[in-house]
């Protein structure tokens, strides 16, 4: 308990920030919609006018700007790239923290074992990812219900968006710390999680523009393609349950990996 | 029962060498040196102790337990003081000690404020804002502070003023008294000289030498100097005399053997002074070193 809570208070400011400005990103983008939505034929017309690659690289084919749900589907993809950057990053950083500050021959001679260790720091990060998940779910909730005005929206497809985030964070989370694992050190986080979440971003946009679908079948963008869940009010379940592998071989093999570790010394 | 066993404990990172082949008992209550040039690992065989890096083969027991198998049991009683000491550098220092203390079974909050006492340590000052030598007073007391029974010190002075190392001396001997064991490992031979009872050599990851101070010093080598003029150097040729040098009317050099055998080519030879003394635990290792 006493590393959870100590974990948690090193987070929660970083929690905080990621927090609120996802929540303003989607405030500042819905409150667009009114003055969009009463020109959406026009802006229809446009996007149709636009590069078919281009739209698929921003996630915006065949999304309908006309309905609060369709303009909400393009914000979301831009909420999951932030979320994706913020859970890689707890991901890596998790443990390789430790001995890139030099501090992990402090926590590592304290009585108590490694499992617990990396069961306490990993519930710590699920908690403060927790949090920006509620947030961006309330805010999400909020704003939508504000914004579409008199026309109102389905709620299905909306709910199924936002229950897609913990599995999504999970993911880039867990990855994350499987590689910072694997490699010897890690110097600068933000470098190794933002080449992982825009990796796993190309991966999915290039393959859609290519039209190889081996590439993208890993990216948990793909897995959870707004378009596709507001389109079809349902998960693509196949692709889904490759995240949900992903995640439990990345979560034993850091188990694996974490009670086996040489820590590097100091000098 | 002895409270360290180690037994053909080696390591090997990749390919480079960490130790070789390392086995030796420490009893319980003893002050145990652990000497060697930088680089010779001692901080691993620390390390490997401590379950901090895990060996390539052989074992280490502490208080009879597999120091990997029963960690986490067997450091509820250990402190450690590393060489270089890093804390969470946002944290108060209170709040890095108290953080410390929840993992022990015992409470430690009046040990805390005793040893911080001591040490003259600020307690409401932040990590970052410490400057070296109060980080490793943080160390000494962050280190002792569940009042362990055993207690790895890894270079622990460097840093400190005369003064504090004195105090963290003291502190050390108070300990041992209490019935603490001392692993204390140092490439400064005064401190473990003064410090502990036996010692081992280590060098190049193999221990060369495990030796009882007390009759290393006495038993063994004399440090001579003898001043005159009209002095034969060749008489001084014998078996056992090492490090001869020559300067002007001086002449230096080491002795072990049979005190009767130098006193007597000493009283044929006509000089204005003699000094017998012992040599220093340093002068003693050198040949260790080379």
């Amino acid at each position: 308990m006493n590393i959870y809570k100590q974990e948690l208070k090193m987070i929660i400011k970083s929690v905080i920030i990621w927090s609120i400005a996802i929540a303003i990103l989607i405030f500042v983008y819905l409150s667009l919609f009114s003055s969009f939505s009463g020109e959406a034929k026009l802006v229809n017309e446009v996007m149709a006018n636009f590069p078919e690659e281009f739209l698929i690289a921003f996630g915006m084919a065949n999304m309908d700007l006309a309905t609060i749900l369709g303009f909400f589907g393009v914000i979301f993809f831009f909420v999951q790239m932030c979320l994706s950057i913020q859970a890689a990053n707890y991901g890596f950083s998790l443990v390789s923290v430790e001995e890139r500050e030099l501090t992990a021959d402090f926590l590592l001679t304290r009585p108590v074992g490694r499992k617990k260790i990396l069961t306490s720091k990993l519930l710590a990060a699920f908690t403060g990812l927790g949090i920006t998940a509620i947030v961006v779910w309330i805010s999400s909730y909020v704003f939508v219900t504000i914004f579409s005005g008199e026309e109102g929206f389905y709620l299905k497809p909306l709910i199924l968006l936002l229950l897609s985030i913990p599995v999504f964070q999970t993911f880039f989370l867990t990855v994350g710390l499987l590689i910072s694992l694997l490699v010897k050190r890690i110097r600068s986080v933000l470098s190794f999680s933002m080449s992982l979440a825009f990796g796993m971003y190309v991966l999915n946009a290039f393959g859609g523009m290519i039209g190889d679908e081996k590439m993208e079948i890993i990216s948990p963008f793909k897995h959870f393609d707004p378009n596709y869940i507001i389109k079809n009010s349902a998960f693509d379940l196949p692709l889904v349950s490759i995240s949900v592998v992903v995640i439990f071989v990345s979560v034993i093999g850091s188990y694996v990996l974490y009670s086996k570790r040489n820590i590097p010394s100091v000098a | 029962m002895s409270i360290i066993e180690v037994n053909h404990l080696t390591k090997y990172y990749g390919k480079a060498r960490g130790i070789v082949d390392v086995s030796f008992n420490v009893e319980e209550g003893e002050i145990y040196g652990f000497i060697g040039p930088n680089g010779a690992g001692k901080s691993t065989t620390i390390r490997l102790f401590l379950g901090l890096i895990f060996p390539t083969s052989g074992e280490a027991k502490i208080f009879g337990k597999d120091c990997i198998k029963y960690g986490p049991e067997i450091r509820q009683d250990i402190g450690y003081l590393p060489s270089e000491v890093f804390y969470y550098e946002r944290m108060k220092v209170i709040d890095l000690l108290k953080y410390s203390a929840s993992f022990y079974k015992k409470d430690c909050s009046k040990r805390l404020y005793e040893l911080a006492d001591i040490m003259e340590l600020d307690l409401n000052r932040r990590i970052d804002d410490l400057s070296y030598g109060n980080k490793k007073k943080v160390g000494i007391v962050q280190g002792l502070l569940h009042q362990p029974t055993l207690i790895f010190l890894d270079e622990p002075t460097s840093g400190l003023d005369p003064l504090m190392q004195r105090r963290f001396f003291n502190l050390i001997r108070d300990e041992n008294k209490r019935g603490a064991t001392i692993f204390f490992s140092s490439h400064i031979l005064g401190e473990v000289q003064k410090m502990c009872n036996r010692v081992a050599i280590i060098k190049e990851g193999s221990i060369v030498d495990i030796q009882d101070i007390k009759t290393l010093q006495k038993e063994n080598y004399k440090k001579i100097h003898v001043e005159g003029d009209q002095i034969d150097v060749n008489r001084f040729n014998i078996d056992g005399v090492t490090k001869l040098e020559v300067e002007n009317s001086t002449v230096n050099f080491f002795y072990k053997g049979d005190i009767n055998h130098i006193t007597k080519i000493l009283s044929e030879q006509v000089i204005s002074d003699v000094t017998i003394e012992e040599p220093t635990l340093e002068e003693i290792f050198m040949h260790y070193y080379e």
